[in-house]
């Protein structure tokens, strides 16, 4: 498959979530606040770094197993998470790192500076990587994270998510977000996810219950397929780039 | 083939949050686990061709502190200003050298250090050049969208005058933000998130 190099289609801001964000109080002191200098896209932007398939250890997808002890499982919902990795285009983004990491069945994320209640899991660590195949596929299997407080408002409850990293072939493309789970009341409720204005932008976060590709016995299947930004045809571009 | 219809909206962003490391530099921050080295942690080797350079600095926030939980990534061209990526057309960059690198903020100083080489020359449009720089990408708990910035030398004055990107920038003094201090081999590059001397970031 021949990759197009070609200029990304501009950022749609208004679909993300604005750097200042009051109600994400960490936001405020974070965030600037002067508009962002707009650049056409350079050949630092269209080219990114690529990753081989030696890079990736066996179990790396599989967060059930990738730091239990040998003959241990950890606790909590079994899922298989997967879906695509495409362009704005709808055209596959093949070979492409995807990184995920998450908090336990408890809600309790493997970080020193995580100090809540809920306790470790010996056999879980919360984190995978896998390039997606061919047809911009990936899959994961894992533990359904749980929902956990964090301080921001007096009584602020994350919904169970996932946060994920993914590259594409540009590195105007590089993106890490979360994702979330169907019918979790916590989502409409979470200041970091209403950081999001438009509530198509929120569903294209929430993965859905994907019965078809459960594993009777065994684990559910969630589904999500995510979308990096897509490039301009350069097929009538020929002429040299004016400035 | 997949059966999506086009003119799709890009997946929104949501905060990398505070344990970005997890994901992304277990080793970093000693939680181990199954992969053998985290990504991006080396850009050089010994074969690299290049002068070697370091990149040491921190993200600041609008209260004048470093963030402790920020992860910096960069990407740059080669000694001979070719980027290590199958996009790239003009030439075949050395193989012993990355282009990318990814580092946590040290947990209690705030402090990132990249060892790279010094870029070279990339151009913008067909007839004008880029000055030596490296382009960085920071998130972190609070940053809702990644931010797009650009690291030039202050050893190249000449280059950054004809810089067609810095060239764009109002008012002219911010243009100062995006400028490392130090000299060849040791820079240092601080990112201000907001204030006086708020960074340059950029819509790419
Ligand atoms: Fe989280």
């Amino acid at each position: 498959m021949t990759q197009d190099a070609g200029a990304f289609f501009p950022r749609d801001l208004a679909w993300h979530p604005k750097a200042y964000a009051p109600e994400y109080k960490t936001s405020v002191l974070r965030s600037p606040s002067r508009a962002l200098v707009s650049l056409p896209s350079t050949l630092g932007d269209t080219t990114g770094p690529v990753f081989g398939q030696n890079m990736i250890g066996e179990l790396d997808n599989d967060l059930i197993l990738n730091f239990a002890r040998p003959g241990e499982l950890p606790i909590g919902e079994r899922i298989i998470l997967h879906g695509h990795v495409i362009d704005e285009n709808a055209k596959p983004v093949p070979r492409t790192l995807v990184e995920i990491w998450q908090a336990n069945s408890g809600g309790r994320y493997r970080h020193k500076k995580d100090g809540y209640l809920a306790p470790l899991d010996p056999n879980f660590g919360g984190f995978g990587r896998t390039l997606t195949d061919d047809d911009g596929r990936f899959r994961f299997r894992t533990i359904k994270p749980g929902p956990y407080p964090w301080p921001n408002n007096a009584n602020d409850w994350r919904p169970s998510h996932i946060h994920f990293s993914v590259f594409g072939s540009g590195f105007a493309q590089r993106l890490i977000s979360q994702l979330y789970f169907e019918g979790d009341p916590h989502i409409r409720l979470c200041p970091i996810v209403n950081t999001i204005k438009d509530p198509a932008a929120i569903e294209q976060l929430t993965a859905k219950l994907d019965m078809n590709n459960t594993i009777p016995m065994d684990a559910r299947a969630y589904r999500l397929d995510i979308v990096l930004r897509g490039r301009r045809s350069t097929m009538f571009e020929n002429r040299p780039e004016g400035n | 083939m997949v059966p999506f219809p086009g003119n799709l909206k890009e997946s929104p962003s949501q905060t990398a949050g505070p344990y970005v490391h997890i994901g992304c530099t277990p080793n970093a921050v000693g939680i181990g686990g199954p992969y053998g080295e985290d990504a991006g942690a080396r850009l050089v080797n010994d074969k690299t061709k290049g002068d070697r350079i370091s990149i040491t600095g921190r993200v600041i926030d609008g209260a004048n502190a470093p963030l402790r939980d920020a992860m910096i990534e960069i990407w740059q061209a080669d000694a001979d200003g070719l980027f290590n990526s199958p996009l790239e057309k003009r030439g075949a960059a050395d193989t012993n050298f990355r282009g990318w690198g990814r580092q946590a903020a040290d947990g209690e100083s705030g402090q990132f250090r990249f060892e790279t080489v010094m870029p070279g020359q990339v151009p913008f449009a067909a007839d004008r050049m880029q000055a030596p720089h490296a382009q960085f990408w920071i998130v972190a708990r609070g940053i809702n969208l990644g931010l797009h910035t650009r690291m030039y030398f202050p050893d190249e004055a000449d280059a950054n005058a004809a810089d067609p990107v810095l060239q764009r920038i109002e008012p002219r003094w911010r243009v100062a933000t995006l400028i490392a201090s130090g000299a060849r081999p040791n820079y240092t590059f601080d990112i201000r998130l907001q204030g006086e001397n708020e960074t340059v970031f950029f819509d790419v």
